[in-house]
């Protein structure tokens, strides 16, 4: 298979992104409306070419491209476009419609597309900086609110040091295997008699490093502040599609080169899972900022989705996809009410505005109420089968800490989400929000319906988290 | 890569292996963490904490690719090199924009973000 035919996704993405930076910065007039179609079209070629993208190994073994890369970067690109779509409308009215921010996020999906398909130490890591760098930028977006540069300030500083731990892991690994390709890491792995310690220490800080980036405690500091400093539809997407590219990456260099070293990184994933689903619950309760309220909720999630992942079976990372499937979609559409929560212009993050909502605008009442329930894992919504299969993995394989410890704080958790459906439905509010635009509906209505209704036809996704699964584990 | 060195005196010999490498390496790691952590004053200290790391990172693949008489190690420096460039261009961008809006760059007013 020749290499270039074979990364024709990320390949088409790349240059469509550089040809929408010209064509934006070219034209006198504004832009941004034309770039923002062009990076969405864009996105949607690429979800072709990905579905018809064949299995096989590029450039001398640093690109792989399977099933299990075919699930998670149809994810990612479904994250990304439902994102940008989130932005349409609020950067014409906070004033920030430029043509950069489609670019940005374009340029993050192929870094995450990269990230996915590493095969390679260092494919993994120009793929995870060309991710973090456009995500820095983005954050800062609002660039003229302090917030904003606060919150990017902040991320860039502790992204910038996970990217130091995980580069000085790698130069360990390397060290200690010889080689930065997955499949002769794990060759070596193998072959070596015991555990070198310093393979494990460099194994330890690779794993902290994306620990970091998906937030998992106790890397998990800095969400909820990016979350609330940053612009509502940058938040939507950071808790989005790079959350998912982050979990792959993870369950990807743990299942693939250490594979073998599982029951050294099992005890650090399961520690992660049980913090995260913790402080995910307790925190969260007394949060007045509804953004800072998604942060701690979405570090709960990720505490879940680890889960499958601790408990190191493939039915375990089959939860884990699923759970993350569902995770996006669920989210999206929640950041989508936040995102259509402006009143007379200005826009709102407390989680008390939402008050009298269920009597002025009820459809988006009750799609908020949907995410909730969802994120709340009640049936019959996806997130309930999201908790199910993680639940059911952990029961399986023995992991009965984790398994109770899940059930006990997705109780605590439903707390703070049934608080939200309560402040909607009961409290009097102040007045009526601003009609939302026509993208955040068409977003709410899309993702709503795939979650209701995810109980009625799992099979596909369920079809295509098996496939990924067999061919990470075999 | 042993190296015979002649020190000061000129009659002592000693020979730098790779573990005097990775020491060196992991001193500078680490004080690049303490820069970023125990620094309560200024922002560009901590990009210069960064900036430490990552060197000290390259310092440990250079000692690696040498003794394991293998490219790729070096490879992987020369994109790390250049990540950084990038990095540290996005760094300062991010805090010239911070400062223009707060007047100030000082670690302790970035507070205004808590829960």
């Amino acid at each position: 298979m020749d290499s270039w035919t074979l990364i024709l996704p990320e390949l088409v993405l790349a240059v469509a992104g550089l040809l929408v930076l010209v064509a934006g910065v070219i034209p006198k007039r504004d832009t941004s409306y034309a770039v923002n179609m062009a990076v969405l079209g864009a996105f949607l070629l690429a979800a072709v070419l990905v579905m018809m993208q064949p299995e096989g190994t590029a450039y001398a073994g640093q690109y792989v491209a399977d099933s299990f890369t075919k699930f998670t970067k149809l994810l990612v690109i479904a994250g990304a476009a439902l994102g940008l779509l989130l932005a349409l409308d609020w950067n014409v009215k906070q004033n920030l419609a430029k043509f950069e921010y489609p670019v940005l996020l374009l340029l993050s999906t192929v870094g995450m597309m990269i990230m996915l398909s590493a095969n390679d130490l260092m494919a993994l890591y120009i793929g995870l900086e060309l991710l973090s760098l456009s995500l820095y930028v983005i954050a800062a977006f609002d660039r003229d609110n302090a917030r904003s540069t606060e919150a990017g300030l902040k991320y860039f500083v502790l992204g910038a040091l996970a990217s130091g731990l995980l580069l000085y892991g790698s130069s360990l690994i390397y060290g200690f295997t010889g080689s930065t390709n997955f499949d002769r890491i794990a060759d070596a792995v193998a072959a070596t008699e015991g555990v070198p310690f310093g393979l494990v220490v460099g194994l330890v800080f690779v794993l902290a490093a994306l620990a970091f980036k998906v937030s998992a405690v106790p890397f998990h500091m800095w969400t909820p502040d990016v979350y609330e400093g940053a612009p509502t539809p940058v938040t939507a997407f950071f808790a989005s599609a790079p959350k998912v590219a982050a979990i792959g990456l993870l369950t990807r260099v743990a299942a693939g080169p250490f594979g073998d070293l599982a029951d050294q990184w099992q005890q650090v994933i399961i520690l992660c899972s049980l913090g995260s689903m913790i402080l995910g619950s307790l925190a969260a309760i007394g949060q007045k900022n509804i953004k800072r309220l998604m942060a701690y909720s979405s570090i709960g999630h990720v505490g879940y989705a680890l889960m499958g992942l601790a408990v190191g079976s493939g039915l375990g990372v089959r939860a884990l996809l699923l759970y993350m499937a569902i995770y996006l979609f669920t989210n999206v559409g929640a950041f989508a009410v936040l995102a259509a929560m402006r009143r007379q212009g200005r826009s709102l993050e407390g989680v008390d505005d939402l008050a009298g909502v269920g009597r002025t605008d009820p459809a988006m009442a009750l799609a908020m109420t949907i995410f909730m329930f969802s994120m709340a894992g009640i049936p019959p919504m996806a997130g309930f089968f999201g908790k199910y299969f993680v639940i059911g993995a952990a029961i399986q394989g023995g992991y009965m800490t984790l398994a109770v410890v899940g059930v006990l704080t997705s109780a605590i958790s439903a707390y703070y989400y049934l608080r939200v459906i309560k402040v909607m439905w009961f409290d009097n509010g102040v007045g009526a929000l601003d009609a939302r635009p026509a993208s955040l509906s068409v977003v709410m209505a899309g993702t709503g319906l795939f979650t209701v209704f995810f109980f009625a036809f799992p099979a596909p996704f369920l079809a295509a988290a098996q496939a990924a699964v067999a061919a990470l584990v075999g | 890569m042993t190296t015979t060195v002649t020190m000061a005196g000129g009659t002592t010999e000693m020979s730098i292996g790779l573990g005097h490498y990775l020491t060196v390496s992991a001193i500078l790691f680490v004080l690049g963490i303490l820069g970023i952590f125990l620094n309560r004053k200024n922002v560009i200290v901590i990009l210069m904490s960064i900036e430490l790391l990552l060197l000290a990172v390259n310092l440990n693949f250079v000692a690696f690719s040498a003794a394991l008489q293998d490219m790729t190690g070096q490879i992987f420096t020369m994109f790390v090199l250049t990540v950084a460039a990038a990095e540290a261009a996005i760094g300062l961008a991010i805090l010239v924009i911070y400062f223009r809006n707060r007047g100030s760059i000082a670690v302790d007013d970035v507070s205004t973000l808590k829960g």
